[in-house]
């Protein structure tokens, strides 16, 4: 007889806190929550390793909801906050929250460096297109012409491609999803831990307050098939109401093809995420899906390359230096090297 | 030929050139020897703005002044007895700061028609040959000329390497004169060329040729000595302000057994302090040059969320920018220490001169009630102790903590009676690991007897708990929008700053009566300069003086008391007013201020001219 006690496994409940959750009824927000805590008991990381870390807007409430450690931090700088926290404590499973404002407008700065410097965090973007929390400004995703509060006529600013955003400052794991998918984000959350470096994931999130329906072409049942393509690792890339289109690469664009009449899936376009070129040809596909012949938007991970880790080279410098050195000793270093005694 | 040597017991030197000359690696060489030698000083370098102004314009003058002495030494000196002066436009910025008599030794070849130009002096008139330097002692060398002679067997040596070893026949002639020996600037230079031998022979070659120049040349007669000053027995080494601050945050470290975590973005003065930080890895330092000084200071608030000692430093603008984070690491209630080496302000304002004008943005800067514990350096040395105070009291009060220095501190040098570790106070730090008795489950913001919430760091067990800048309930630190305890929360924070009072120590007099006619209150870099004057004065009977504050948030609990007992308080600073306000404000006293805004120190010489017009 062992007289250990096994500690039975987490369940999502444990993620759960006591604080009663305060989104708008409806909100996406809810749905994501619900899929980071199915998906946490399964990672095998103890709960206490466990820190989410986000900025300020109505999706960086978050952590209040985690049973977990975790920071509420201020606008726009969750991303540089965990770059501290995963520099100083590698071994922690660090988790940012954060909406398209908070981390492509006020936070734009540090999300790249975040990204380039591939710290091993997860970063989930909960992309609602627009200023949830400040009650339905447009943000810096929201598309062209958008009516808000502040933009009674029309929003003129280009908006963002977060993906592309996130590729051109060399993100080692670009993924999207979707708050209404909750299997694909689970799976995607999941890869996004596995994985070993910055995971950039944008979640499609609806906010049905103030931006109702901004996704609602990819998330209902009516059109998902026909505007969406989940990209799987090997498989081509088809998508369509029966699964009859698929996307083929003529020269460097991607275009719409009909499966049939001597088209094959073997025609197609196969999806290797280890692939630089193609993902970012993947990210572009980002067509406004008001215009005629538009792309069907892709879903899943665009790409995954292994990087070494920020806070991994920080420690294995400090262990060389005090190998070829020595530890540091106070005293020499207070003494220095030139000294004289008055007696 | 024979020689004279004379004793003096004070002398202020000042090293002028372009900021191509090495001027102020000539100085600190200078300044090495001079403290070997158990002599005292004080330095003050003085940077062009420009890392490459123009060769030979005013505004490319590089100075490096230093004062040394038998007695003790408080000041770099307000007045030089002694100008090198390697060109033009270096005689022309620092020819008002020559003591009258004093001595001028001129670059001869750095005074040609074209440097003439450069420093704006009319066509025609030679300052060395005019007529206008009769009144002072001057010595014309032809500094260019002997470098390459000297090097003339240094055949695979090009004329501009050559002519770059000039300040090593200014510093050997220096020598000479100052009775010295060679032999750490030697090791220095071995240290610095070891690989290079052809640099390092040459370099070697200048400095003695320089000296003997002085030995050789029958115009010298007379050399000059400066005897050891009487100094507390001990051990002493050369120390710089950012250097002794950088020492201070390593010994606060290994005595509290965290690892440090910078983060930092660089900005004049500050930035040799992430270089210091940088080398010392065998420490465990994690260094990080962040995007911005937002990224610097919250990076460190993460490091400290996670349990490390989190440090940023900055000047003044990189201040502006961390304000918003300064308020969240208040309410997260953490660890942190933000060091501003002040600068010339507002906005970019004079990022290489001196000031002591963020202290308002110290002390009031941030949105809401959020109090933060301010603490100020005085000289070079003092950026040691206070730099561990900082480091004590953000960790065993959990507030964030504000050092202030400045660009003459940070860059000044003098010696330093240097402590062992075991000198130093010890830095408990416990981490929350189990509940106390009595409790049932963990509650972050349930307080101490000092008003300090418990530091539970991610990774430890049963302790998970989540917290934010938005306000805490009391206790629980659940979010609350509750008004009463909003009201006593904001009075809780500022308690718990004010009773840091209760372990920082008294107020000392720094020199003079308890009681009489004239306190001078200072804080910062202004130390040397009322030191000196009160001193003088104190000397002539006059009723004077002297307190200085290194605790400004808190101030220390008797500080009230000594200034009620003086008639008058006079608040010196290099700013428009701002101590003087607070302490107005804070003990309802008519306190005098003396201000200064010219991005240099005040001097010794004003502050008696003040004093005495109040005596
Ligand atoms: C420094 C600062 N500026 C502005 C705000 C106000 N503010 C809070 S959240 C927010 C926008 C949030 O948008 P997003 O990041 O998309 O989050 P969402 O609410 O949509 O989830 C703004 C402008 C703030 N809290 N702090
Ligand atoms: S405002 Fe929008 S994003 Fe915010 S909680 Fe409500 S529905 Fe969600
Ligand atoms: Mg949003």
């Amino acid at each position: 007889m062992s007289d250990t006690v096994t500690a039975a496994p987490l369940t999502a409940k444990d993620f759960a806190t006591d604080q009663e959750v305060r989104w708008c009824p409806g909100c996406g927000d809810y749905s994501i929550l619900a899929q980071v805590q199915k998906v946490m008991p399964t990672l095998g990381i103890p709960k206490e390793n466990v820190v989410v870390v986000s900025g300020i807007g109505c999706s960086s409430r978050f952590p209040y909801y985690m049973n977990t450690f975790g920071m509420h931090s201020i606008h726009g700088r969750a991303t540089a906050i965990a770059s501290g926290l995963k520099a100083a404590r590698p071994e922690l499973s660090v988790w940012i929250v954060s909406g398209d404002g908070d981390s492509m407008s006020i936070g734009g700065n540090h999300t790249i460096h975040l990204l380039r410097r591939n710290f091993d965090v997860n970063m989930l973007v909960f992309n609602n297109q627009i200023y949830g929390l400040t009650k339905g400004q447009y943000s810096p995703t929201s598309e062209e012409h958008k009516i808000t509060k502040s933009t009674p006529f029309g929003s003129i600013d280009h908006p963002f491609n977060p993906l592309a955003l996130a590729m051109g400052a060399d993100a080692t794991f670009v993924a999207r999803s979707m708050d209404r998918d909750p299997k694909h984000l689970q799976q995607t959350l999941i890869r996004a831990n596995a994985h070993k470096g910055c995971s950039f994931v944008e979640i499609y999130q609806n906010c049905n307050i103030f931006n109702d329906g901004a996704f609602e072409i990819f998330t209902e049942k009516g059109t998902k098939m026909e505007e969406t393509l989940f990209l799987e690792n090997g498989k081509p890339l088809i998508f369509g109401a029966t699964q009859n289109k698929g996307i083929k690469l003529d020269g460097f664009n991607p275009v719409v093809v009909e499966l049939g009449n001597g088209v094959s899936a073997d025609d197609l376009w196969i999806h290797d995420d280890k692939d630089f070129y193609k993902a970012q040809i993947l990210v572009r596909m980002f067509d406004d899906p008001r215009k005629a012949n538009h792309l069907p938007r892709p879903f899943g991970v665009f790409y995954e390359t292994e990087r070494l880790c920020y806070e991994d080279v920080m420690a294995l410098q400090i262990e060389e230096v005090i190998t070829s050195k020595g530890k540091g000793n106070l005293d020499k270093l207070l003494r220095g090297k030139e000294v004289w005694e008055i007696m | 030929m024979s020689t004279t040597d004379q004793i003096l017991q004070d002398v202020v030197i000042k090293f002028a050139g372009d900021s191509g000359d090495g001027m102020q690696l000539t100085g600190q060489q200078f300044t090495n020897n001079t403290a070997l030698l158990g002599i005292d000083l004080a330095t003050f370098p003085d940077f062009p703005a420009e890392i490459r102004a123009p060769i030979g314009t005013l505004p490319g003058v590089s100075g490096f002044q230093l004062h040394f002495s038998s007695n003790k030494v408080y000041t770099p000196g307000d007045i030089a007895d002694v100008l090198v002066a390697m060109n033009a436009a270096a005689l022309k910025v620092n020819l008002k700061s020559i003591k009258p008599g004093g001595k001028i030794i001129a670059n001869i070849d750095g005074f040609d028609s074209k440097n003439l130009r450069l420093a704006n002096y009319p066509d025609g008139i030679n300052p060395l040959e005019d007529g206008s330097l009769d009144s002072y002692d001057l010595i014309k060398i032809d500094v260019t000329k002997l470098t390459r002679e000297s090097l003339k067997d240094f055949t695979d040596l090009g004329v501009k390497e050559r002519d770059r070893a000039k300040n090593m026949f200014v510093l050997g002639f220096i020598y000479w004169m100052y009775n010295r020996s060679l032999e750490n600037t030697i090791e220095f230079l071995k240290e610095k060329f070891g690989k290079k031998e052809t640099i390092l022979q040459s370099n070697i070659k200048v400095l003695q040729a320089g000296y003997n120049y002085g030995d050789t040349t029958e115009t010298f007669t007379t050399r000059y000595k400066v005897e050891k000053a009487k100094m507390p027995a001990g051990l002493y080494r050369s120390i710089m302000g950012n250097q002794a601050l950088t020492y201070g945050l390593i010994a606060a470290s290994e005595k509290s057994g965290l690892p440090i975590f910078l983060g930092s973005y660089p900005i004049t003065p500050a930035s040799d302090i992430l270089h210091e930080l940088s080398k010392y890895k065998s420490f465990g330092v994690k260094t990080f040059q962040a995007e911005d000084e937002i990224a610097a200071i919250t990076s460190a608030i993460g490091a400290s969320y996670g349990g490390l000692l989190g440090i940023t430093t900055t000047s003044g603008p990189g201040m502006a920018l961390k304000a918003e984070a300064m308020g969240l690491a208040v309410m997260l209630e953490i660890p942190l220490v933000i060091v501003n080496i002040q600068r010339g302000g507002p906005s970019t304002g004079l990022p290489t001169k001196t000031e002591q004008s963020d202290l308002m943005q110290a002390y009031y800067g941030r949105n809401g009630e959020c109090p933060m514990p301010v603490i100020a350096s005085s000289t070079p040395s003092d950026c040691f102790e206070v730099a561990y105070e900082a480091c004590r009291i953000a960790l065993q009060h959990m507030t964030p903590v504000i050092l202030l220095s400045d660009g003459y501190i940070a860059n000044g040098a003098e010696p330093w009676r240097f402590p062992t570790s075991n000198d130093l106070k010890p830095i408990n730090v416990k981490f929350k690991t189990s509940l106390d008795e009595g409790e049932e489950k963990f509650m972050p913001y349930k307080r101490d007897e000092k008003l300090v919430r418990p530091w539970a760091i991610p990774g430890t067990a049963g302790f998970e708990h989540r917290i934010g800048g938005l306000e805490k309930q009391d206790i629980t630190g659940n979010v609350s929008y509750d008004a009463d305890n909003h009201q006593h929360m904001v009075k809780t924070r500022q308690a718990k700053v004010d009773k840091i009072a209760d372990h920082i120590p008294l107020q000392k007099m720094d020199s003079g009566a308890d009681k009489g006619k004239v306190l001078v209150l200072g804080w910062g870099s202004t130390y040397g300069a009322i030191k000196s004057a009160v001193l003088e004065l104190q000397a002539q009977g006059k009723s004077v003086s002297h307190a200085h504050i290194r605790y400004i948030r808190p101030f220390p609990k008797n500080l009230g008391e000594i200034i009620s007992n003086f008639e008058t308080v006079l608040i010196p600073e290099i700013n428009n007013g701002q101590l003087v306000k607070i302490i107005r404000d804070e003990y309802m006293v008519d306190a005098k201020a003396y201000n200064k805004i010219m991005g240099v120190p005040i001097t010794k010489g004003e502050l008696v001219d003040v004093l005495k017009k109040m005596l």
